[in-house]
């Protein structure tokens, strides 16, 4: 299992393992899967984030066998793989349920690829103590699936697959049912062991934070299309669109026009480099800090606002400031105590990021800051 | 089982199914089709078309006295084993006695043994207690038979049960025996009426225990039977296909019901008891 | 929340009724089953001839070892009928599978001797069957062996128990979760492996629900060889229905119900014990 383990590069610089050429894919009259294109390097850690209904899952059984797509081709180190059946892809699943054999024990379900290639038994006995090893599993070789936690599952889930040398690991929302703490401690795990052992990791999930923490990139789905795909810093600071911006962290969206260099957004104004015209800009909340007494205006923007509420989370607290006019921002700062009544803020242009607009703007949270 | 979706296509499978479909329907379909014959049960193939042998059906006295005979017995049997398979159902989700686990298996064995055991084993005790023969001792045999029946429905529709509703009618103040009859009893109305339908039909197609407990007043099957050893002519062909016909409305009737109140889920489980 | 009075209440009408109408019963025919008959009636006199009969006589024996034989090969062919028609129901009948879902249970319930008098009226030698095959001019004379012969009765009965074959099976692969077929084929197995290595095994308990019930039931049918069977079809339960009818005997007629009882009883315990083995849940 521990073949030459290849640190992972970046999509660009490393051979493609997986290649989907303009997948579609219909249920019926749904159209779930809108014309997808992209690659998997091979060691890769990608990720496949989403809302539920943004199509990832059903990418993902798509690249397993379990359905076909409706239009595109999917390639596997150069041979086409979407004409093949399941147990004949060298790509292997973690479900979301783990779906332990009930009836086999741990060593058996583990041992499950390998006796259905029948493998001579004394490879299956030293593989499936290897397998067992690497995800700590080794006392509970004896056990039945159903004696175990859900944690303890879904290792067992892991080493089941992985004891196949597939060329690509699938993971369908894997730590969705373990309780956080437990998934901190799997999230960590599971990143190390991608890195040890050197496979590409194909991870759906909709939890932007385990995104961000285990990725080298992430792959953004919305209503069946790819949204951006990009490493996580930079998806995260350079968002190419509203609804990345918004999904991934949290921000403030300011719609401004832009007039000879400078960008006007009601109480706001920054220069850029950008074109006349009306533009729209996401603003981390981190961005903006408190200006400090006597600090020069060279170089940054500076508003004035009225602090209406503070939220304190320990190591920051998020502000909600009113500039007037119906504009209303969010400021994350270093824990500093009660605020109250008006203040200075800045922020760098730099971070103030244009984002293209998205056709349909996410749920409740504040999309539009227009001054009215 | 998936390579593109969950529904598989097998052309020899669809097949095999189609046959074993054949083999459950081809003999009644046959046997129906040969009460319109006019030659007779058997030769192939049927021709000259007739309703002659329904004629002689409608007019048969002993048939319809018998059909009456088996509509008491079975109206007697449902009021029977309902209230005691109620009572049986309730005892066992409620109840806890020494002796419940062989309590339980004498309900439901009925169910399981062939029928000549439950049957002779009655005889016996008829003949103990003195009692003559007769439509009573077979409404014994069926009503003690089938209580494992109503019981079987029953328990599952009480699993169903909001075991709140009749906690809040105790707590609004309640007894339980007006709890019961508020509040228990009408939830349990569909069951109620699920399992009346069931053994009603199992009543009226009964044969392996009457056989043992008959008296001089015939039950329709054992009129049927009776007749069969006398020789065979359409006519029972005609009584058979009424019997077909109403009892499978009566099933499917049933089989509506019982899904509306207990779910498909309960429903496997009960097929697996 | 349940009163004593409530639970006694609702205890005990059934309790007394299953005390007397089922095992005083059952202990009346155990006592039987010691007695004697002598110069034609019932003498209460406690022995072990009855039993001595069964075990030394060999008539008992051969009929019992051919009605377990039918009641085998009643097992076995509703099994291969009953299990890939529930197979194919749960995995390839898809939007149809409840429609034909009831198609099977509803013959179910209907009437035994209406189907059991069906088969009568096709096997024989002027039956349907006969002229069916001479209309076709398959064969040019009736063929006798269709009918009162054993194979009549494992025919009857296999089509009276396929269906009660299949109600288990069919629960017991529909509660097998679909993902575990999915992980299969991922893991690398065929359909045919799959189905070896995960649904078989799974599908254990329900395979031997049914079967138990259709051996139990066949062995102690007694009105199939009346009716389809013939003298060469007897079955223990004929004989003892017999004993109970002109050959007066009750008290051997009761011994043999006895043993058939016990027989049953340990397969249902055997079987009960094998399907806890075999659920995993």
């Amino acid at each position: 299992m521990s073949a030459g383990a290849i640190s992972p590069q970046h999509a660009t610089s490393a051979a493609t393992l997986l290649e989907i050429r303009s997948v579609a894919k219909s249920f019926g009259a749904t159209q779930v899967l809108k014309n997808i294109s992209l690659r998997i390097a091979t060691g890769e850690f990608l990720t496949l984030l989403g809302e539920s209904g943004s199509g990832k899952t059903t990418l993902l059984r798509l690249i397993a066998g379990f359905e076909q797509p409706t239009s595109g081709e999917i390639w596997m180190s150069n041979e086409r793989l979407d004409t093949l059946p399941p147990y004949k892809r060298r790509v292997n699943t973690v479900f979301q349920i783990y779906a332990l054999f009930p009836h086999l024990n741990v060593r058996e379900n583990v041992a499950y690829g390998l006796r259905v290639k029948s493998t001579p038994k004394a490879e299956i006995a030293s593989r499936v103590e290897e397998a067992l090893r690497m995800v700590k599993m080794i006392s509970f070789a004896a056990a039945r699936p159903s004696t175990l936690s859900g944690g303890q599952q879904q290792r067992i889930a892991l080493a089941r697959a992985l004891i196949n040398r597939p060329q690509l690991l699938l993971l369908d929302e894997p730590l969705s049912a373990l309780d956080a703490n437990l998934r901190k401690q799997m999230q960590s795990e599971l990143k190390a062991l991608q890195r040890e052992i050197g496979i590409a990791f194909l991870f759906v999930t909709h939890d932007q934070d385990e995104a961000m923490a285990l990725s080298d990139r992430i792959a953004l789905l919305r209503n069946g299309a790819l949204e951006q795909i990009a490493s996580p810093r930079d998806i995260y600071s350079r968002p190419a669109t509203a609804y990345t911006a918004e999904f991934i962290g949290q921000t403030n969206l300011l719609r401004g026009e832009i007039n000879d260099g400078v960008v006007r957004c009601g109480a706001l104004q920054w220069k850029t480099s950008e074109v006349t015209g009306a533009a729209l800009f996401s603003l981390r909340p981190e961005a903006i800090r408190l200006a400090g007494a006597g600090e020069d205006a060279a170089g940054v923007a500076r508003f004035r606002g009225i602090i209406r509420q503070q939220l304190y989370s320990g190591a920051s607290e998020l502000l909600e400031i009113d500039c007037g006019g119906n504009q209303i921002l969010r400021a994350r700062i270093p824990a500093t105590g009660p605020l109250t009544g008006a203040h200075e803020f800045v922020f760098s242009p730099a971070e103030a990021v244009r984002v293209t607009e998205s056709p349909t703007p996410r749920g409740s949270r504040p999309a539009d800051h227009e001054p009215r | 089982m998936t390579s593109a979706n969950s529904h598989q296509r097998s052309p020899l499978l669809t097949a095999y199914a189609v046959l074993v479909f054949a083999f459950i329907y081809l003999p009644i379909a046959v046997l129906i089709l040969y009460s319109f014959n006019r030659d007779g049960v058997g030769g192939f193939p049927p021709r000259h078309f007739t309703l002659d042998w329904y004629r002689q059906l409608f007019s048969d006295a002993a048939i319809w006295d018998s059909v009456v005979n088996s509509l008491l017995v079975a109206a007697a049997s449902v009021a029977l084993s309902l209230t005691l398979g109620l009572l049986a159902a309730l005892a066992l989700d409620r109840a806890n006695f020494p002796g419940k686990t062989l309590f339980r298996r004498l309900v439901l064995l009925p169910l399981i043994l062939p029928g000549i055991i439950t049957g002779l084993s009655l005889l016996m005790f008829a003949v103990f207690a003195g009692m003559h023969l007769s439509l009573l001792t077979v409404f014994l045999g069926h009503g003690t038979a089938l209580i494992s029946v109503a019981t079987t429905e029953l328990f599952a529709g009480l699993q169903k049960l909001d075991r709140a509703q009749e906690e809040a009618s105790l707590d609004l103040g309640a007894t339980p025996w007006q709890t019961f009859w508020r509040v228990t009893l009408p939830n349990l109305k569909l069951s109620l009426v699920a399992a009346g339908l069931l053994i009603f039909t199992l009543s009226m197609d009964e044969i392996a225990v009457s056989f043992f407990l008959i008296g001089r007043d015939n039950t329709l099957p054992l009129e049927i039977w009776g007749r069969l050893r006398r020789g065979i002519t359409p006519e029972i062909n005609a009584i058979s296909t009424l019997i077909f016909a109403a009892s499978v409305a009566l099933i499917v009737i049933w089989y509506r019901l019982r899904a509306r109140t207990i779910g498909t889920e309960a429903q496997e489980l009960l097929e697996r008891l | 929340m349940y009163s004593r009075a409530y639970k006694a209440a609702i205890s005990i009408p059934p309790l007394l009724w299953v005390c007397f109408f089922l095992l005083l019963p059952y202990a009346l025919m155990f006592a039987h089953s010691f007695w004697l008959v002598r110069d034609g009636s019932l003498v209460h006199q406690w022995n072990l001839q009855n039993y001595r009969a069964l075990f030394t006589n060999p008539l008992y024996f051969q009929v019992f070892l051919r009605t377990a034989g039918i009641a085998a090969s009643v097992t076995l062919c509703s099994l291969l009928l009953g299990y890939p028609l529930a197979y194919y129901l749960s995995f390839h009948a898809g939007p149809r599978k409840e429609l034909l879902y009831q198609l099977v249970v509803v013959p179910l319930w209907v009437s035994y001797l209406v189907r059991g008098y069906a088969w009568k009226t096709i096997l024989g030698s002027d039956g349907v069957l006969n002229g069916f095959l001479q209309y076709l001019h398959i064969t040019h004379e009736p063929v006798s062996f269709f009918l009162y012969s054993p194979f009549a009765v494992v025919l009857m009965l296999t089509h009276i128990y396929t269906p009660f074959v299949f109600l288990p099976i069919y629960a017991a692969l529909e509660h097998i979760p679909r993902p575990l077929l999915e992980a299969s084929q991922d893991l690398g197995a065929n359909r045919r492996a799959t189905f070896l290595r995960v649904i078989l095994p799974l599908s254990v308990p329900g395979l031997l629900a049914g079967a138990t019930f259709a051996f139990v039931l066949s062995l102690g049918d007694f009105l199939a060889p009346l009716l389809v069977g013939g003298p060469s079809a007897t079955m223990i339960a004929n004989i003892v229905q017999s004993l109970f009818g002109a050959a007066y005997d009750w008290p051997l007629g009761a011994a043999i119900s006895v043993c058939i009882l016990l027989i049953t009883a340990s397969l249902l315990f055997t079987t009960e014990r094998l399907e806890k083995r075999w659920s995993f849940r």
